[in-house]
Parts: C-alpha cells; sequence; structure tokens
C-alpha cells in the first residue's frame, strides 16, 4: 500500500508497509499514481500526452518517451527492493495478538481526586471524576508500586505518571511515594521512571527541585493565549488561572534539568490554535503539545466535523512556522509532529498501541485499577484493585486484542503503524466499542503525520542547504566533544551548546 | 536528473522496554 500526497510544495511518498519515505517529482508522483493500474506502454502514453506539465532533461538526448521510461524504471527498482508497494507482512500477527502474554509497565496513579481548578472541557469532571473528593494514602501509593513490581514480569523500566486532579494538592504523598520506589528499586533491580502532570498553581521551588531529582518529564497544563486560557481554565471562584501559572511555568523551564513541556487543549472556540501554539513558543516555551479536545457533540466546545478543514489548515499553516524557526536556528519542538523515521518503536509496538488494559492501568485513590485514566469513574470498567489484583481479566482480554487489524477502519488506513489505532476510551465515549475509532480524530492524526513526513523533507533541505548532511536521524548530543554522558539527553537545555547538534525527532 | 529523493528506508522492517506511537523513539 502506497499514500501519496502533496504539501507545501513537496510531494511525499510513504510505502506504508515497508515504512520507506520518498520525496518525488511530479512525473514521478504520477507514475506512482498509475503504476499498479495501467501497463508500462499506457503511462508512457498517457504522461507523453501532458509533457508539459513536467521536467525534463532537454540536455540528455533523450525523447520524453525515454525519460518517462527511465523514471517509470526507477519506480520499478523500488518497488522490486521493498520500498513501495510492499505487501502487508503483519497482518498474520494479530494471531499472535491472541495469545500474547502481557505484564503491567506503566501506572497512571491519581493521586488526588480533587482539583483547584474549573476546567469546562476536563474528561475528570474537574478532577473528581463524576465521584467524592478523595486524595490517595501512602499506602495505598505504597500497594499501587508494589502491584506494579510484581505484575511486570522482566520489564527492567517502569513508568508512574502522578495524574489526578491535580497531584500536588498531595505532594506530600508524591515524595514519599518517590523515596518509597527509590528504596524498591535496590530491592528489585527495576527503574522507575516517575512523571507529573500538573496545572502549575502549585509548582514552587520545591517542587522544582524535586522534579529536577526525580522526575524525567512534567507536563505543564496551558492552552495558549490569555483568553482563550482563562475562558476554558478558571480557578474555582471564576478567576483566572492564566495569571498565576505563567510566571511559574517560566521560572520552572528555567530551571529545570531534564525534559518538560507545555500542554495545551483546543476547542471549537479557538480552531486558530496555531496562534495559541506561537503564543507559547513566543512566551520561551520550547516543548509544546496543543492537542484537540475530545467531548460529546453535545458540548458547545466540541469539535466538529465542520471544524476538521479549518483545523487541517492550521496545522499546515503551524509546519509552516516551525519550519521557519528551524531555519532560524531556533528549533521548537511540537509533540504532534515529531515522527521518528530511523528509530521509531518496532512493529509489535506499532500494533498494538498504548498499551491501555494491559501494559497501563490507572489507579484511584482507593487504590481501584482502570484500563487507564480515561476511564476511571465507569465502575464498568473497574479491573480489580491493588490489594486483589486483576479481577475482571474478561476485560483485560478484550483490551489485549484491540490492535489495528482487529478494526475495520484502521485496518487498511495508511496511517496505522504510526497512530497504532487510535485511543481505545474515545472509541467506546462515541460508539461504545473499544474495536471502533473517533472518526474526527482519524482525520486530524493522519493529517498530523503527513505534516509531520513534509517537516522531514523540508528539513533535509534545509541542512543540505547549510553544507551538512541531510541526516534526519535523532541527534541529541554530540558526545565526542562533551565532557557529559554520553547517553545525555539533555536536547535544548544542553549546557554546551557549542557540541549540541539538533534535529526534531 | 534526480526525480526521487528517499528520505528512509524499510523504517518497519518486541524488547518490551519501551515506554497524554508514531512519534516514540525505541533498543533501535
Amino acid at each position: 500500500m502506497v499514500h501519496q500526497f502533496k504539501n507545501n510544495g513537496y510531494n511525499i511518498v510513504l510505502d506504508v508497509c515497508s515504512g520507506s519515505v520518498h520525496v518525488v517529482d511530479d512525473l514521478v508522483y504520477d507514475i506512482i499514481e498509475l503504476y499498479q493500474k495501467k501497463t508500462k506502454e499506457d503511462i508512457i502514453s498517457e504522461l507523453a500526452g501532458k509533457a508539459d506539465m513536467y521536467t525534463f532533461d532537454g540536455s540528455s538526448g533523450q525523447s520524453v518517451e525515454e525519460q518517462i521510461a527511465e523514471a517509470y524504471d526507477a519506480v520499478k527498482s523500488l518497488s522490486d527492493s521493498g520500498q513501495l508497494f510492499t505487501e502487508d507482512e503483519y497482518k498474520n500477527l494479530i494471531i499472535d495478538f491472541k495469545k500474547r502474554q502481557t505484564v503491567v509497565k506503566a501506572l497512571c496513579l491519581n493521586v488526588s481526586h480533587d482539583c483547584n481548578l474549573a476546567c469546562k472541557y476536563c474528561f475528570a469532571g474537574q478532577g473528581e471524576y463524576n465521584g467524592p473528593k478523595e486524595i490517595m494514602s501512602l499506602e495505598v501509593g505504597k500497594r499501587a508500586l508494589d502491584f506494579l513490581i510484581e505484575n511486570s514480569g522482566n520489564r527492567k523500566n517502569l513508568e508512574v505518571d502522578f495524574f489526578g486532579g491535580e497531584p500536588l494538592m498531595n505532594f506530600e504523598v508524591v515524595k514519599q511515594l518517590v523515596e518509597y520506589g527509590r528504596k524498591r528499586e535496590k530491592e528489585t533491580g527495576k527503574n522507575f521512571r516517575f512523571t507529573l502532570t500538573t496545572n502549575g498553581i502549585l509548582l514552587n521551588d520545591e517542587v522544582l527541585e524535586f522534579a529536577n531529582k526525580e522526575l524525567v518529564n512534567v507536563v505543564l497544563s496551558i492552552d495558549g493565549r490569555k483568553t482563550v486560557h482563562d475562558s476554558m481554565r478558571p480557578t474555582r471562584n471564576g478567576k483566572s488561572s492564566f495569571d498565576i501559572i505563567l510566571p511559574k511555568y517560566k521560572k520552572f523551564k528555567e530551571g529545570r534539568k531534564g525534559q518538560y513541556y507545555v500542554r495545551g487543549t483546543f476547542t471549537h472556540f479557538n480552531t486558530d490554535f496555531c496562534k495559541d501554539v506561537l503564543t507559547l513558543i513566543d512566551e520561551g516555551f520550547d516543548e509544546v503539545s496543543m492537542e484537540p479536545v475530545v467531548a460529546p457533540p453535545t458540548e458547545d466546545y466540541a469539535i466538529t466535523e465542520a471544524d476538521v478543514p479549518i483545523i487541517e489548515e492550521q496545522y499546515d499553516l503551524l509546519a509552516k512556522e516551525l519550519l521557519k524557526r528551524y531555519e532560524e536556528g531556533r528549533p521548537v519542538n511540537f509533540f504532534h509532529f515529531m515522527i521518528d523515521l530511523e528509530g521509531g518503536p518496532c512493529v509489535y509496538k506499532r500494533l498494538s498501541g498504548c498499551g491501555s488494559g494491559t501494559e497501563y492501568l490507572a489507579v484511584t485513590p482507593g487504590g481501584d485499577l482502570y484500563p487507564c485514566h480515561q476511564f476511571v469513574g465507569n465502575s464498568d470498567f473497574i479491573i480489580g484493585n491493588v490489594y486483589d489484583g486483576i479481577k475482571r481479566t474478561d476485560i483485560v482480554d478484550e483490551f489485549k486484542l484491540c490492535n489495528v487489524y482487529a478494526k475495520d477502519k484502521c485496518r487498511d488506513c495508511f496511517a496505522r503503524f504510526y497512530c497504532s489505532g487510535g485511543c481505545a476510551a474515545n472509541a467506546y465515549q462515541f460508539h461504545g466499542s473499544l474495536l471502533e475509532a473517533y472518526d474526527i480524530g482519524c482525520k486530524l492524526e493522519q493529517k498530523r503525520i503527513e505534516c509531520a513526513l513534509m517537516m522531514k523533507a523540508a528539513m533535509a533541505d534545509i541542512d543540505a542547504a547549510r553544507g551538512g548532511s541531510a541526516d534526519i536521524s535523532v541527534k541529541m548530543k554530540n558526545a565526542e566533544n562533551c565532557d557529559n554522558s554520553s547517553d545525555c539527553e539533555s536536547g535544548s537545555n544542553c549546557p554546551d551548546p557549542e557540541s549540541y547538534t539538533y534535529s526534531m525527532r | 536528473m534526480e526525480r526521487i529523493k528517499t528520505l528512509t528506508t524499510k523504517t518497519l522492517n518486541g524488547c518490551g522496554e519501551c515506554q497524554k506511537v508514531g512519534n516514540q523513539h525505541c533498543n533501535n
């Protein structure tokens, strides 16, 4: 299967089942479009009939027909070498999926079902998940970490995200749980990677110091422009939260040693979200995520079908803006345009997606286990608790079967190896089935992948114009010139920028 | 004349240690 598209002056061809990506001229683009439908002779005849649409080499001594034939042969060569029209050899892996043994690798620890903001679009019902306000005790948290260790098999790296509600409303327990986790690491040989997702209201120097010592990533929620942010993320008494958090975020970013990113949500009310991303960039943030809200169509802020073409235009606009900054030597990492063409995840991972319900579970303050944080509050999806373990293996089995080939909408989609079938919770919310797909989400994901591939092509050109090789691989650090650790991942926070080379993943 | 520039080949061609997936980075 081949997916071809034009974007920002680039003709991109993605060979879906090999992952090969080619940038081609107009002639090759049209040959590829006809390649499986017509004979070589018919293609040459058809394209020679509109030769004025293509570029030919007048000094080659070859006729138009000969040059089209040469281009055709180049396409055939790619096909013969497994870089075009590659057959899907992964469909049969679905059989293995039904038999696979999974281990728990990650927990979303809802340390607080309470929040100091009243975000209108919050899937967690202002942090309480449609239940009582409560915070996780140290005892439940410790038991959750023990549950993770006990159910992680041979997996060494374990992820725990402190989430809520607002997790910093239970910061003392967060600190004690990390301390407990470090103790258990020594006893078990496991490696905890702790992360935090916060609305920023309670950020302070102590949290920054703790984050620098213990947290591999911190997500800071902010929606962009002040008017946009405050309209959706007011405080509990209806006041602005933007003015409280922005100075805290700037200070946090300046002092942060390690990964962070600012993460926003856009809605039907700001489909011009490119302005919000650029606002955050102009405020000095270089790790940014901005995501479309997922909400029932009955909500006035929900993204509608009519919004989709507007949002797609915004993604195009944003891609060009980011390329401009890349060319100027001030790159920004926009998470939805990240795509790793050289060192991405293995096929197994690409087919199984986020691991919700099998490898990734959410824990409530009382210790109940859910397939992921999006299902918390829907008692039909309680699969057990941290004391008794997983009891509803029937639900786990349903999630275990979730993969791109089990979903009609995904099976033949060009994006399937990058999207991995989308979010099970969104599918359930909109269609009542884990094996469905959230249609608006699909269209936006497809567009983002196209933009990401176009940016790879454009960045390769920019790199080549600079005189360097068009190396599109991840280059986090030029270790040869650096006194720091060779596996450093300080990214744009590199303390030694002389030796720092960067290209967007 | 150059009509085709290949950005990458055979990206697709589990160890279980991978990590709110196309953008992820792998032991690869």
